[in-house]
């Protein structure tokens, strides 16, 4: 392993980009790491090669920050998976204190790692999507899943869509579509106009995410699209593909039959806490910032020495708060480490704390619009999978929890549930939340204990080429 | 009787306990079978179990395999295949003959194979291989379903069964201070695994006890790549594919974490030795992904044999854990500690801990 960087950053959203920027202009050596191809993240995704977008308002913003990083001479590697989180707290108890050490495979599938005396996480969210029967049929995807193909590649996921779910990206994503010369067939809002009118007080401290929203709105009404208000998707159907949807009030009553190729879909975004979990910070459950969060303090330092969360995986508060947290971060890791005093701390921080919380009250409010809406899961039915990876039905989950499953990990245990290649994101918060009924809560529900790796990784670009004599095999138990 | 940790030993001791009539209470401070006996490679294995242990072991071996008949219905998908213990070097091949040997002799049907015969037998099996120990009694579990499987028996029976209880100690006449409030017991089993050391403590005695950080991976589901138990020469290798396509990568490998703070992280290097290893003997393997890594913690006494029986000059107390490979015979380990306590001679001896506690004086 080499010299240690002083900070590492995980993720290059737009906490990510703007936290190692600011580092990287204070004369750490940072070093950003990133799955996709590029800096961007969800909201800032960057096209990749050969494919030209066109500039809108997220693009430009994303491409400031992009130049900025650029420009800071913060190293940046991309296309690389980070598998592996150790070092740091991670250590033997009584051992000397040791930099955090995180394993990779590179871009080209070759594995690496490094070591940082501070480490960044900005990895912001998943989707969370709370299953009904036929979720699982080609067609149906998720609404950040949509954005991720529109943005990136213009690509449309079906000629008739259906947009259903909850929260802003509902209206990003039915505008985008029909930008993008799709039919919309409706849109599936589970929120009424007047949880979205309640919303508005704290958006108007960004009067430009509200014409944005107008906006979107506003092409929907000039395409004629129907909005149902207070209602979900109860039901998918198709055999290989998607047929149509049913949609019915949240209040109940008859339900509407509405044919289409593609449903996009989503009800709401959760921090993506993998690797927090994984380091045994602590935790606290946070509906209004997306369910378990991390415990921070106002500088986004967690709870475990020299590890910090910033962005969405921070508690869900927007792209627009992403970079000010970002940089909280990063200027608070920088006076921890010895390199920034306490008077330039106080000074560097004071703008992006004013930004961050002005950015912040709007993004709580669109995060309170996707909190986690317990009717979904109770309406669940029965023979409804809900752990895809391992074939987990809602009935299967009962039945475990029946049998005296009391907390996350047992359910897991008892179920096989969250075992497969998602690692329960896809299905823990369904999940969770059922577990949740019967035993009081979420808090009491618990979460899954983090496990490497982050990510599946491949074996066979993990091994690489050895030589048996090189496996160091430890001795052998006693006979 | 109040049975103090509800992992394999403890729930295996409890129910036969109850089933003989006795008034039981199973205390564990956290879930059923969640620490050693949820998390471990469920291999059921008699080439990887210490010869003194290999009686218990076959006998343990067929109560596995028919757990649903003994416990009311319960069971961890006991599986039944043959086992290889594989040597890849001329040093390995020595080890491997002279250990099967002493395993013969204690009762395990291990026969030396060619590595021809072995890759017969195990089809997935590196050419690399030279020699294996074939046991045909060998098989796997899966361990996730203990709690499981042990719950609905133990309440049938009549065990009263608190989860999310600790104790924290143990007053004159088995006061036991819980989570939930004071409790009396007439007698008491300390089967606590990894943390049976602090439990003597609360009756005055001390016995270490070492804590091993074991390392397990695990793939996700791919086709067939073996049909076998496969374990190497040196014991630190233990591989199966279950029948859902996962492959289960243990062998006691050693990762972070101390009897306070559980398992902690998973050691970089160790992962990949074990890997690394386990692609060695099946190169099928390198097709496929990891999806986890895990931590369990697994108890050793100093002459890492058992401590089974009665806790020496404290009357009505018993102990059971720290056995090797302990998953394996835990059923039935659990069933001859009942019944000493039932005052009946226990089919196979017991492994008192007197001789732990002597040689602990004389050091
Ligand atoms: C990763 C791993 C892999 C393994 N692989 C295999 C294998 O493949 N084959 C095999 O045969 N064996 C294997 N083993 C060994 C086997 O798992 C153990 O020998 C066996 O499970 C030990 O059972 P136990 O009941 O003694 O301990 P445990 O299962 O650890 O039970 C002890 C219980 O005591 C409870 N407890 C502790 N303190 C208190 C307190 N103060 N109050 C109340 N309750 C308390 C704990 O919560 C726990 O539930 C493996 C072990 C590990 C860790």
């Amino acid at each position: 392993m080499s010299s240690p960087y002083d900070m590492a950053v995980l993720g290059a959203g737009p906490a990510g980009m703007a936290a190692a920027t600011l580092a990287a202009q204070h004369g750490a050596r940072v070093v950003l790491l990133e799955e996709s191809e590029a800096p961007g993240g969800q909201v800032h995704r960057a096209a990749p090669p050969g494919y030209t977008m066109p500039q809108d308002a997220d693009r430009r913003a994303g491409d400031a920050l992009r130049s900025a990083l650029t420009a800071s001479g913060a190293e940046q590697r991309m296309g690389v998976r980070i598998w592996g989180v150790g070092g740091g707290p991670l250590v033997q108890s009584g051992a000397a204190p040791v930099p955090f050490r995180l394993d990779g495979l590179s871009a080209g599938g070759q594995p690496f790692d490094l070591a940082a005396r501070s480490l960044l996480l900005c990895t912001g969210t998943q989707e969370r999507i709370i299953p009904f029967p036929g979720w699982t049929l080609p067609g149906v995807i998720g609404l950040a899943a949509a954005t991720i193909l529109l943005k990136a590649q213009g690509v449309l996921p079906g000629r008739r869509v259906v947009v259903a779910g909850a929260g802003p990206l509902l209206y990003a994503v039915a505008a985008k579509l029909l930008a993008h010369g799709a039919e919309v067939a409706a849109v599936v809002d589970l929120a009424t106009p007047g949880e979205w009118l309640r919303a508005l007080p704290a958006l108007a401290a960004r009067p430009d995410l509200l014409a944005r929203g107008a906006a979107w709105r506003a092409q929907l009404v000039l395409k004629g699209v129907t909005v149902h208000h207070a209602a979900r998707i109860t039901d998918a159907e198709g055999d290989d593909v998607l047929r149509a949807v049913s949609v019915q009030s949240l209040a109940g009553g008859p339900t509407v039959r509405i044919e289409a190729d593609a449903l996009c879909i989503g009800h709401g975004l959760v921090p993506a806490t993998e690797a927090t979990r994984a380091f045994r910070a602590a935790h606290h459950y946070q509906p209004g910032m997306g369910g378990w969060v991390p415990v921070l303090d106002a500088d986004f330092r967690s709870s475990v020495a020299a590890l910090f969360v910033a962005g969405d995986g921070a508690g869900l508060r927007g792209a627009a708060a992403a970079p000010a947290s970002g940089r909280i971060a990063a200027l608070a890791a920088l006076r921890d480490l010895g390199l920034l005093s306490e008077d330039a701390h106080r000074a560097a921080r004071a703008p992006h704390a004013a930004a961050f919380a002005r950015a912040a009250r709007a993004g709580g409010a669109m995060a309170r619009m996707m909190a986690l809406r317990p009717e979904l899961v109770a309406a669940i039915p029965p023979d409804t999978m809900i752990c895809r990876c391992e074939g987990v039905t809602r009935a299967a989950i009962e039945a475990a929890l029946d049998e005296g499953a009391l907390t996350m990990n047992q359910l897991k245990q008892f179920t096989r549930c969250g075992m497969g290649p998602c690692q329960g994101r896809l299905c823990g918060e369904a999940a969770a939340e059922l577990l949740a009924r019967r035993v009081g809560g979420r808090e009491a529900a618990g979460f899954a204990t983090g496990r490497l790796p982050l990510r599946p990784v491949p074996m066979d670009a993990l091994l690489g080429d050895f030589d048996y004599a090189d496996i160091p095999v430890p001795a052998a138990a006693p006979i | 009787m109040a049975v103090i940790g509800a992992g394999v030993m403890g729930c295996s001791t409890a129910l036969h306990l109850a089933r003989a009539g006795m008034k039981v209470l199973l205390l564990d401070r956290g879930p059923i079978c969640r620490e050693a006996s949820g998390v471990n490679a469920g291999t059921l294995t008699m080439q990887m179990t210490r010869a003194a242990l290999i009686p218990y072991a076959l006998r343990a071996y067929e109560m596995w395999l028919r757990m649903g008949d003994w416990c009311d219905g319960g069971h961890v998908l006991g599986t039944a295949c043959p086992g290889l213990s594989v040597a890849f070097t001329e040093q390995e091949a020595a080890m491997l003959e002279e250990r099967a040997r002493i395993r013969r002799q204690a009762g395990a049907p291990i026969e030396i194979v060619s590595g021809v015969r072995a890759r017969e037998i195990e089809p997935g099996l590196s050419e690399k291989a030279l020699i294996a120990g074939h046991c045909p009694m060998d098989g796997f579990a899966s361990a996730y379903l203990t709690g499981r499987a042990f719950r609905p028996a133990l309440l049938n029976a009549g065990v009263d069964l608190r989860e999310d209880c600790a104790v924290r100690g143990i007053d004159a006449g088995f006061t036991l201070d819980t989570a939930q409030g004071r409790l009396d017991a007439a007698r008491v089993v300390l089967s606590g695994g990894v943390w049976l050391e602090e439990m003597a403590g609360w009756l005055g005695v001390t016995l270490p006890i070492k804590t091993l950080i074991n390392q397990l991976v695990v793939t996700e589901r791919m086709a067939p790549v073996m049909r076998t138990v496969l374990g190497v020469a040196s014991g630190l290798l233990s591989l199966k594919q279950y029948a859902n396509g996962t492959v289960l990568i243990g062998g006691g490998w050693q990762g972070i974490g101390d009897r306070t703070r559980g398992g902690i992280a998973v050691k970089p290097e160790s992962f990949l030795g074990n890997v690394r290893l386990a692609a060695h003997a099946v190169p099928a393997l390198r097709e496929a992904r990891v999806v986890r890594a895990w931590l369990g913690l697994e108890s050793e006494t100093a002459d890492a044999l058992p401590a089974i029986g009665p806790i020496p000059g404290v009357p009505d107390a018993w102990i059971i854990g720290c056995v090797h490979s302990g998953y394996t015979s835990g059923p039935y380990m659990g069933r001859i500690l009942a019944q000493a306590i039932l005052g009946e001679a226990p089919e196979l001896p017991l492994f008192p801990i007197d001789r732990l506690l002597a040689q602990e004086k004389a050091a």
